[in-house]
């Protein structure tokens, strides 16, 4: 949601522009349609949950497995957007079915009760993902590449039968992505324009002031902006759950849906588990967040 | 909740503006123009609590991404200063003044002129006490300007004159433009400060009209009083004017005196040098070997022949008088540790020899009776000298062996 309103898809910013005439904004009206930052997730998530307490919701419908906030859809969602092997997905569902996430009545939303957790659920997914990750490759900092390297040797000597995950190549993969994503999302950032054609003014003495700005504001925009060189961009594009898309019909390898577990595994009384023991938990402190 | 995550306003435009930073100093100047058009918004009405005084910043960046910029014209810059003058009253003198600078270094000379007279009349309330300064910054370059225009109606004036034209127009106007540029200059140069241009265009103006004592009243003001800051420049106009006017020795020497202190390696040493040799008194002498001693230590100095010769000279009429030798072994003390390397040295005995042998002639004579007639540099030279029959290496030679007794006492 955050994301769709830095992106421009949903009116947050300048939203007074939409109103009709009989609106007029004036005084202290100004103050709260004036936006001068973006919503945090946080405050976000607070807000909505005072709002539903305040209107008093009754207990919201109930989030069952083929729900999209469920932990089991969302984390099939964060593989796939980290280019993650789909096979990842079984050992998601077994963590969330062992520690009893995936029930309706601890996922449900029922406003003003203290006493149920208040879910978050995009961060509970993606910590399942972490747990899993960490579950298979213990990621201290030494084992997942040892593996990894295992992973390496095995696909040079064999050709066929389908490519084991490498940890190490996956990882140069996303990183670069992220890193290019990164870039072009922080110069986004710093290009953002926050006015508009129809600028706010607190008193009918002030609106000429105030258009006379805006009218030189416009002019050196376009001043400088024929000297910027290239064409002005395209229109935004249209709004995307994912941000990092992969397909597997590129044939740099760069796709690791269809890349195999097989090489971290071990079978154990017709189960499969991790041929990794150990889980390193590397916090100071458990968390004391109820 | 992590309040220092939230992307704000003030925020989004300190990291826009670190983009046009880290353009403009790679020279990228289309993405410097990119991300100010983006910057610009941050002169609208901001309603947060914290002011972030972005118009000066618009007006130095738009200045200088316009100043590279290949696509931008003379025309786009002049209409974007207007802007920019409109934005901050406080700048506004400032602004013109710059402008006009801009303007002159492109040529626009009569656009400047109308810049600064425009500026000169802008009145604002208690503005236009508090940028005083810059007024009288503007009034001084239009007087400079009307300088300009006085010297260029001087130059025609003094070409029909030759061709037999009597010009009344011209002469008027010339006469006009040297009241108005002299009443700017005048008041500016009266402010403690570094006015070099302006103080030559006033005595020149003062001297064409036979002002010469305001013209010196000015010059020994600009040289000598303690408010202004030292300023070698001010001594040579001072000197240049006195040599014109044909002054006498003294005052001449003592207009050289201070800037022998400030810039012993004045250009106008030798000059200085060559008077105090002259002089009479026992004391100028001694002053001016120690001018020409101290020019000789700087590196820019060290194949100036004259300069050498100056020295060589007045070492030579020392030696030949037996009185004060001392003067020499003083001089000398200071110097004897470093002197040898740096001006004396087999490799530049070589070097002169081949570059110029003047140069190595006259070295060699300070060189035989600094450091003896068995020292590198006058041995080499020497017996170059005399191998190819050179006349005057013959009497160096003789000169140097028959005052070794000289060279004794200096050394010992």
């Amino acid at each position: 949601l955050c994301r769709f309103v830095v992106e421009g898809h949903i009116p947050y910013l300048n939203v007074f522009q939409h109103f009709p005439e009989k609106m007029k904004l004036c005084g202290l009206d100004l103050k709260i349609f004036c936006v001068e930052s973006w919503p945090v997730y946080e405050e976000v998530y607070n807000k909505m949950l005072e709002l539903a307490a305040f209107l008093d919701l009754p207990r919201f419908p109930d989030i069952t497995d083929s729900c999209f906030l469920h932990p089991d859809m969302l984390c099939m969602k964060y593989l796939m957007e980290a280019n993650l092997p789909d096979e990842l997905h079984n050992w998601t569902c077994r963590v969330v079915k062992k520690i009893c996430i995936g029930e309706a009545d601890f996922l449900t939303l029922v406003p003003g009760n203290k006493s149920t957790r208040n879910v978050k659920y995009d961060v509970l997914a993606a910590a399942v993902i972490v747990v899993v990750l960490k579950l298979l490759f213990l990621l201290d900092d030494h084992y997942e590449w040892l593996l990894s390297d295992f992973a390496e040797e095995r696909n040079k000597n064999n050709k066929e039968g389908g490519s084991y995950f490498e940890f190490k190549k996956w990882y140069k993969v996303i990183k670069c992505s992220l890193d290019v994503e990164q870039k072009r999302l922080d110069e986004e950032k710093a290009k953002y324009l926050w006015r508009c054609e129809k600028p706010l003014f607190y008193s009918a003495k002030k609106k000429s002031k105030v258009l006379k700005r805006r009218q030189m504001v416009v002019n050196l925009q376009n001043q400088f902006g024929k000297l910027s060189g290239s064409a002005q961009p395209a229109e935004k594009p249209n709004p995307s759950s994912f941000q990092l898309s992969w397909s597997e019909e590129n044939t740099d390898g760069s796709c690791f849906y269809g890349h195999s577990l097989k090489g971290i595994l071990q079978e154990k009384c017709g189960l499969l588990t991790a041929m990794n023991p150990d889980y390193w938990l590397c916090t100071v402190k458990l968390c004391t967040e109820k | 909740s992590s309040h220092e995550h939230k992307l704000t306003f003030k925020k989004s435009k300190e990291v826009c503006l670190s983009y046009i930073q880290d353009a403009m100093l790679q020279k990228q100047w289309k993405r410097a123009a990119e991300f100010l058009t983006f910057y610009i918004e941050s002169l609208e009405k901001d309603f947060s609590t914290e002011y972030m005084g972005p118009s000066e910043m618009i007006w130095r960046i738009g200045t200088e991404i316009l100043c590279h910029h290949s696509h931008s014209s003379m025309k786009e810059f002049n209409s974007f200063i207007e802007q920019m003058k409109t934005l901050g009253v406080k700048r506004y003198l400032k602004v013109c003044l710059e402008h006009a600078f801009h303007l002159l270094c492109n040529g626009l000379i009569d656009e400047a002129y109308q810049n600064l007279s425009l500026a000169e009349s802008w009145r604002f309330g208690e503005q236009t006490a508090i940028q005083d300064k810059e007024m009288k910054l503007i009034q001084a370059y239009r007087g400079l300007l009307d300088y300009y225009s006085w010297s260029k109606q001087k130059t025609i004036l003094l070409e029909h004159g030759q061709d037999g034209f009597e010009d009344l127009s011209v002469e008027q106007e010339m006469h006009s433009c040297f009241r108005k540029a002299a009443v700017n200059l005048r008041e500016i140069i009266k402010i403690p400060g570094v006015w070099d241009l302006f103080v030559k265009c006033y005595v020149d103006l003062l001297e064409f009209y036979g002002d010469h004592n305001e013209a010196r009243q000015v010059l020994n003001e600009y040289a000598y009083n303690s408010k202004f800051p030292a300023n070698p420049n001010a001594h040579v106009y001072l000197y240049q004017f006195l040599k014109r006017h044909g002054e006498s020795k003294k005052s001449l020497i003592s207009a050289l005196k201070i800037l022998h202190d400030i810039v012993p390696s004045h250009e106008l040493m030798i000059d200085f040098n060559m008077m105090l040799q002259k002089s009479k008194k026992r004391k100028k002498r001694r002053l001016g070997l120690e001018v020409i001693f101290a020019a000789l230590d700087y590196a820019g100095w060290k194949e100036n022949v004259k300069a050498w010769s100056c020295l060589a000279r007045q070492v030579k009429q020392i030696v030949n008088s037996e009185k004060h030798l001392d003067w020499i072994k003083q001089e000398w003390n200071s110097r004897k540790d470093w002197w040898p390397a740096f001006h004396f040295s087999r490799y530049l005995a070589k070097r002169n020899w081949q570059d110029n042998e003047s140069l190595s002639c006259e070295k060699a004579l300070v060189a035989g009776i600094l450091l003896g007639k068995d020292c590198k540099y006058f041995k080499y030279v020497s017996h170059q000298g005399c191998k190819a029959r050179v006349k005057r290496f013959r009497i160096l030679k003789k000169f140097v062996n028959k005052h070794n007794p000289a060279y004794l006492r200096i050394s010992g």
